[in-house]
């Protein structure tokens, strides 16, 4: 049933962990739609056979619809559509909430091209190499334009949007190659900034990470290559004049257990250190100010480019297993200072 | 009495006349040649996609058509259609008003109008935007193209149709005849009123909204562009914020129409009088709460997305009450299956199916996978094409008649709306398919397995155009040949059919008697 409808709705295989189910609830609107489309056509078709014009102009009766039948359609209709929302939005929820576990990729969309890095190091161009059965995150921003990350076969898309994180997660189920589309308008060669999504078993997967070309920051397989490259970049931009990460006071808030945490805010409220609060604390520093810290930080919109914010999210990510005690750290200066 | 076509003659009398009826008629051929610029682009574009790769244009010029054609479509067709046609020459007769509360505000708004679409030509000549008609920033605002003069020329369009609704408010609450309480007034002026409200309420948002990516492209402030500071979800917010209940501004006036079709063609009383009015209202203010639909992969709260995906749901209530109170009205009925009903029937099949598919893309898992597809090029064709252009076909033939005191030929009617319902599904269906199947709007080249359908949907274009330009031909025809009109063709109790065909200048010899409503089909 499930392949004789797929087919007949020109839909491509299911191939991540949520597309069957999704695919489910499309079934059931679409033939809703289909027996909505009948029950109308059909009733019309009768009341047309049956009420012609047979004899000219005649009185006709004053007809008002019953308020029960009224009512009815519109409880019914509503009941009908209400549980979509619930199911769709449930659905929803699950495809923008990505498994604590759930492997992270870097991407970094231009016109149009996508780049993906890995944390161990290696990099690559319009071919996602992801492993079979493991979610993978993807942390996406954009160089230039809004860009959309589509994998029909996974049934997930997001937005990737200058100057700003974004992520989408998905598990794929069977290993294959499956197309990636960019599907918000970017451009002259919109059309052609298309790639691959290459799901490999496990076993390949770990060999084909191995094998990968590092990044000229990692080193080769393993280590945190990218997280590397994180460090360079902050050295770079002066991060460190006001960031530490071994957790010691400094102007700005320690990256030492910062990530993945909830953080207080100066003006009350908090906020989850994530991915999109590290890229906009780059972006717009002034936005959310952590408590007991001052509005100083200046903005590094257009100075600093997305595969480096990327590294140093990346780098704050890395840090976060680290318990945010002085004790257990060794005494030293931070790795680099500039 | 003489009509209102032979009551002046020359050419100044037609260019500088305060009378509704002959602003509509300008109205009338203005729209049908932006109808006949916007389908041209249509065809050239579905005629690139005959190729899956490179073809007959660049990519550029691909892009740019596109964008033209929607700018085409939207701004300088569907939106004034039928509220500046038909609007205008029925909504004073209906009421027994004279003429609209302002004369000279509705010619000028008629210039301003002419101003904008030459305006915006010019721009796509000269440098010719390729931001689709969406804008999106930042590509919009750093687009190689010329994108500011665009944006005016938009800007200018909106003026015209906000000075157009200003008028039908304050027609509709002045200058009703004595007697003809709200309630009993023709369900089309209801349409046209709620179309009035939010065109009044909602485009100065779009002017606000095109004006800064105007100075955002041309002066660099950076309002949505991020390397200059800027957020361009923002502007995504302010567009939708418009362009959604734009779409209830194209279709509103094309369920006006099929209101006044159902009563006359089933020569019954509508089956429910404030079902219709009320729901018009409820689509009028309900759909401003809706915009965040666009926007459910742009990186919207999930807190967002469940809110705007709840409200997209009622929105569509409305909708539903008026299919059930249509298909109701027929029971018990003296149905006449004359080519405006038949019009009817090509809409609502349209207007259902596309409602529907509204209601899927608006399942927020589901339009995930839908979003920026051709699913959705499908969809809104459906309800801007497939219903509001039937309904501009059908208003066309209903009101011929009474607008130009000639019959069209009732034959090629019939063939016409036959030929619409097979050339619009032959090209949408299979966009649907195509859209499930996963590919991309705004695609100048695609993948191989998309070919065939590509090539079904482009063959059903040439088809529509072709039933288009013969319908268009038969008409011009029947304005010099067709049968005099008797007052009242259909048998219809409409206010507008009790004056002659085509009306006097000033619409009434005697008052309006409303004392046999409207939809009265009971008594004589």
């Amino acid at each position: 049933m499930n392949e004789a409808l797929r087919w007949l709705l020109n839909l491509p295989e299911q191939r991540s962990s949520i597309a069957r189910s999704i695919d489910y609830l499309h079934y059931s609107v679409i033939l809703a739609t289909f027996a909505g489309v009948f029950v109308v056509a059909l009733t019309t078709i009768i009341f047309v056979v049956k009420y012609r014009r047979r004899d000219g102009d005649r009185l006709t009766p004053h007809i008002t619809a019953p308020r029960w039948l009224e009512a009815t359609v519109i409880i019914g209709l509503l009941t009908l559509f209400v549980a979509w929302w619930v199911v769709g939005f449930s659905q929803y929820r699950e495809i923008e909430t990505a498994p604590a576990d759930a492997m992270p990729v870097y991407v970094t969309a231009k016109q149009w091209m996508w780049k993906f890095a890995y944390p161990s190091g290696p990099t690559s161009t319009d071919v996602l190499t992801v492993p079979v059965g493991r979610p993978v995150k993807l942390i996406m921003s954009s160089r230039d334009v809004i860009h959309s990350f589509f994998v029909p076969a996974f049934r997930v898309k997001q937005d990737v949007v200058p100057g700003r994180a974004t992520t989408l997660w998905f598990t794929a189920t069977a290993p294959g190659t499956y197309d990636l589309e960019c599907s918000q308008y970017c451009g002259t060669r919109h059309s052609f900034m298309r790639g691959q999504v290459v799901a490999l078993s496990p076993a390949d997967f770990a060999r084909w990470l191995d094998a990968a070309e590092p990044d000229h920051f990692g080193g080769k397989g393993g280590g945190h290559g990218l997280a590397a490259r994180g460090m360079e970049v902050a050295a770079r931009h002066g991060c460190f004049r006001c960031h530490t990460i071994d957790g010691g006071p400094s102007i700005g808030p320690t990256w030492l257990g910062a990530f993945g945490r909830r953080r207080l805010l100066s003006g009350g409220g908090s906020v989850l250190v994530d991915e999109d609060y590290i890229t906009e604390s780059m972006m717009d520093p002034l936005a959310k100010i952590a408590a007991g810290f001052q509005p100083v930080m200046p903005t590094y919109q257009g100075a600093i480019q997305p595969a480096d914010t990327a590294a140093i999210v990346e780098l704050i990510r890395s840090l976060h297993d680290v318990p945010p005690t002085r004790d257990q750290l060794p005494p030293t200066k931070p790795a680099v200072m500039p | 009495m003489i009509d209102y076509l032979h009551a002046k003659r020359g050419i100044r009398s037609w260019l500088g006349t305060l009378d509704h009826k002959r602003i509509a008629l300008m109205y009338f051929c203005a729209v049908t040649i932006a109808l006949i610029l916007g389908g041209a682009f249509a065809m050239m574009l579905r005629t690139k996609l005959l190729i899956s790769g490179p073809g007959i244009m660049e990519p550029l010029t691909y892009n740019r058509l596109f964008t033209w054609h929607g700018v085409t479509m939207v701004f300088m067709f569907l939106i004034p259609s039928i509220p500046a046609v038909f609007g205008n020459f029925m909504l004073p007769i209906m009421i027994g008003a004279k003429d609209l509360a302002f004369p000279r505000l509705n010619l000028a708004s008629f210039y301003v109008y002419c101003v904008g679409v030459c305006f915006t030509l010019w721009a796509m000549i000269h440098g010719g935007a390729d931001t689709g008609w969406t804008f999106y920033t930042p590509y919009s605002t750093t687009s190689p193209t010329d994108v500011a003069p665009m944006a005016i020329g938009v800007f200018i369009l909106g003026l015209s149709s906000i000075m157009t609704g200003l008028n039908f408010i304050a027609t509709t609450h002045m200058l009703r005849v004595r007697g003809l309480k709200w309630m009993d007034m023709p369900l089309f002026v209801w349409a046209i009123y709620a179309t009035s409200i939010i065109q009044v309420i909602a485009t100065p948002v779009l002017g606000l909204s095109v004006t800064l990516v105007a100075l955002d492209h041309s002066l660099k402030m950076g309002l949505f562009d991020p390397s200059l500071g800027g957020d361009p979800v923002l502007f995504q917010h302010l567009f939708w914020f418009y362009s959604h209940p734009a779409v209830y501004i194209m279709i509103l006036p094309a369920m006006g129409v099929i209101n006044e079709l159902v009563a006359t063609f089933a020569h019954k009383n509508l089956l429910s009088y404030k079902a219709i009015a009320f729901s018009s209202l409820g689509i009028a203010f309900v759909g401003f709460l809706t915009w965040g639909h666009h926007m459910f992969v742009a990186g919207i709260s999930q807190l967002d997305a469940a809110i705007f995906g709840i409200m997209s749901m009622f929105v569509a209530i409305f909708s539903a009450i008026k299919v059930f109170t249509w298909v109701g009205t027929l029971y018990k009925g003296s149905i006449a299956l004359s080519a405006p009903m038949l019009f009817f029937f090509v809409f609502i099949y349209l207007f259902v199916f596309g409602g529907m598919t509204g209601i899927a893309v608006a399942t927020t898992s589901l339009d995930v996978h839908w979003h920026d597809t051709y699913f959705v090029i499908a969809h809104f064709h459906f309800i801007m094409v497939g219903a509001s252009l039937s309904a501009f076909l059908a208003a066309a033939h209903y009101w011929f008649p009474k607008m130009f005191g000639r019959m069209y030929p009732e034959k090629l009617g019939v063939l016409s709306a036959i030929g619409v319902f097979a050339g619009f599904n032959l090209t949408f269906v299979p966009q649907f398919l195509l859209g499930n199947a996963g590919m991309p709007r705004r695609y100048y080249s695609y993948p191989d397995r998309y070919h065939v359908l590509n090539v079904c949907s482009t063959l059903g274009a040439y088809l529509l155009g072709g039933v288009m330009l013969f319908t268009l031909l038969y008409l011009i025809i029947s304005l010099f040949t067709g049968k005099p009109a008797p007052a009242n063709p259909w048998g219809s109790r409409g206010f507008e059919w009790r004056v002659p065909s085509p009306p006097p200048e000033d619409n009434f010899e005697q008052p309006l008697d409303v004392s046999l409503g409207c939809y009265e089909y009971d008594r004589e």
